[in-house]
């Protein structure tokens, strides 16, 4: 088909009014709801909650903003591939980072070095100093510095033990199950209320945190890595598994954490970046092309690179 | 508002048949997909008649008082006895087999799926489980014979001052082998269906690699390991080739020279597999309808020891998205 003659029934597709639709109740005939008045049917082809809101910005946090993290020049390879090149930025506390570009770019690599994971790759090697509140990771004991820095995964990971337990984990000693149950509730349980999934479980904490809903483990696997108090926590695509509920509770949940702990979150998703971050780092092939505050890089971008992927990110 | 829905119109008749009819079919796949039924109907009708037949000829003699009677090598059949002996020899073989296989399997799958390396030894490492899974259980047998004549004889029955080689020790070390490639198989099955970030998640806590081990990787392989072993434990109780040569003949259970638990553990005995061997007409043919009640009972052990397989494989994994 010419692709003119196409465009114009694509629009034609756009005018038309949305198809019915259709409720199935339970023990009842089927019954079709009648198709919203067509006179709503905006410009967009969007109507009623699919129409995608406008991306609400959240409010800047007032807590101070200290730095904790700092990557100086920081560079990584796997073996002769580079990851990440010569990249410099800071991660405060008081405010969210985002790191955001295209598949590949070495975003993720650079927020597994602050933690040094990125060292239980063997072919990896890095350049560059990381700090630690002025003290150079590596000069800290690895697993002393991830409990300091602690990360959350793109998929939930809770351990096969109960809910209790997970949070626990991380407070006890390497691989103990002692200090007993008595001297850890209190830490337990607030941990578990600053993930705000404390009201959901509070009641339940022997059952199999693997029971638990896909949003609810992520917040859990939140609540493990807040437990040990850690003064930066890493996220990796955090809600990239999870559905837009749940997203948006884990979303409201790190808005509240910025306060305390200095975050940063590696996200996909451009909405997301702009509803949560402060900061935000456009990464592509390897290198920082641009870090600036959130509103800067998305709405008057300095380098091409980021316009294009902010703007193909938008549609 | 609420119309009712309205019934799609029924599809319009075929007038050819249905593509995903068998009898569409080329007639070699028509042969394939009939002969696939009847190999299945086969092999149920096989699996259904062993247990029918078996059931029949155990309850000819059926008697409760077997289990608890010790057995006699008497001609008359009315005087041989039970097969007490047997049972509790069935029941040690397996235990001491299960506490040596377990721990040592569960170990081999930990060393190969997180260590492994150099790797080369590591793929020597699963050639040696290969090569102990493959060896025929008498070879196993006479390897044991060996091994427990010339340096472990004192782990043995001793005989009037003549080192035969046999005693529970010795069949047990051999029966391990046995178990041993499956506990590590089903160990490194499910080691290996632990996605990677879920250890990468135990280490961002600031945890060991041996503390991820013990607390995170361990109770998530269980069922995986139960598995294994409840595999290995069902072969140790069906093996006769090991009994017969690592325990010997006797069909009573006769403790070792210095008594107590170790002169048990030194001493011969039979299990069921043996009493079967020797009181059916293939051995000395003393006891054939008790032979059948026992076959009867061990093939009970065996099914149940099946089951608890398939409720472990089906159990409670933890399920992670990769």
């Amino acid at each position: 088909m010419d692709p003119l003659t196409e465009l114009d029934r694509r629009d034609e597709d756009l005018l038309r009014p949305p198809p019915p639709v259709r409720r199935i109740l339970v023990d009842e005939q089927p019954t079709i709801v009648q198709a919203p008045a067509t006179g709503t049917v905006a410009g967009n082809g969007a109507v009623g909650i699919a129409a995608a809101p406008a991306v609400r910005r959240a409010e800047p946090s007032p807590a101070p903003k200290i730095e904790r993290m700092r990557a100086e020049a920081v560079s990584i390879a796997y073996g002769e591939k580079l990851a990440v090149d010569k990249v410099t930025i800071p991660v405060r506390q008081g405010e969210v980072l985002a790191l955001i570009g295209p598949s590949g770019c070495g975003k993720t690599t650079l927020l597994r070095s602050f933690n040094r994971l990125v060292e239980l790759t063997p072919t990896a090697v890095r350049g560059g100093r990381i700090s630690l509140d002025g003290e150079d990771i590596d000069a800290i004991e690895v697993t002393a510095l991830r409990q300091r820095v602690s990360m959350v995964f793109q998929q939930p990971n809770p351990f096969p033990m109960s809910v209790f337990d997970n949070v626990a984990y991380a407070l006890r000693e390497q691989g103990s199950r002692r200090p007993r149950r008595e001297s850890l509730q209190d830490p337990v349980a607030d941990a578990l209320q600053r993930a705000g999934l404390w009201d959901e479980v509070g009641s339940t904490l022997d059952h199999p945190a693997l029971r638990l809903s896909g949003g609810q483990q992520q917040r859990l696997c939140i609540a493990r890595a807040l437990a040990a108090r850690p003064e930066v926590l890493l996220l990796d695509e955090p809600c990239s598994a999870l559905d837009p509920r749940s997203t948006q509770v884990i979303e409201e949940l790190i808005l509240r954490l910025r306060e305390e702990v200095a975050v940063v979150i590696v996200t996909h998703n451009m909405q997301q970046a702009l509803r949560i971050a402060d900061h935000v780092g456009f990464m592509y092939l390897g290198e920082l092309v641009e870090y600036g505050p959130a509103e800067q890089v998305f709405g008057s971008p300095r380098e091409q690179r980021t316009r294009e992927y902010v703007a193909g990110a938008f549609g | 508002m609420n119309a009712t829905a309205q019934r799609p119109p029924a599809l319009p008749a075929r007038a050819t048949a249905p593509r995903d009819s068998v009898r569409a079919w080329p007639l070699r796949d028509q042969v394939g997909y009939y002969l696939a039924w009847i190999a299945g109907l086969a092999l149920l009708a096989i699996a259904g008649s062993i247990v029918a037949y078996m059931a029949y000829r155990g309850a000819q003699y059926f008697d409760l008082s077997l289990l608890l009677e010790s057995p006699n090598a008497e001609i008359d059949q009315s005087a041989s006895g039970g097969f007490k002996d047997p049972l509790i020899g069935t029941a040690m073989l397996l235990v001491m087999s299960t506490l040596i296989a377990a721990p040592l399997g569960v170990a081999i799958a930990v060393w190969l799926t997180e260590y492994g390396r150099p790797a080369g030894l590591a793929r020597a490492v699963e050639s040696a489980i290969e090569i102990v899974a493959g060896t025929p259980s008498i070879v196993l047998a006479m390897f044991g014979l060996i091994l427990f004549q010339e340096w472990f004889g004192f782990l043995t029955f001793d005989a009037e001052g003549s080192t035969l080689g046999r005693s529970f020790i010795a069949a047990a070390a051999m029966m391990s082998l046995i178990a041993l490639p499956l506990v590590v198989g089903a160990t490194r099955e499910s080691l290996n269906a632990i996605p990677r970030h879920v250890r990468e998640a135990s280490y961002a806590l600031g945890k060991t690699k041996a503390a991820t081990i013990r607390r995170v990787l361990l109770p998530a392989a269980r069922p995986g390991i139960g598995t294994g072993t409840a595999l290995g434990m069902g072969r140790v109780a069906g093996d006769t080739a090991i009994v017969v040569v690592l325990l010997g003949s006797t069909l009573q259970i006769i403790n070792g020279t210095d008594g107590g638990v170790f002169g048990l553990f030194r001493g011969t005995g039979s299990t069921l597999t043996s009493y079967i061997y020797l009181n059916s007409p293939a051995g000395e043919g003393l006891a054939p309808e008790k032979a059948y009640f026992a076959a009867f009972v061990l093939m009970c052990l065996v099914i149940v020891l099946n089951f608890v397989v398939t409720r472990l494989a089906r159990g409670r994994k933890p399920q992670w998205t990769r």
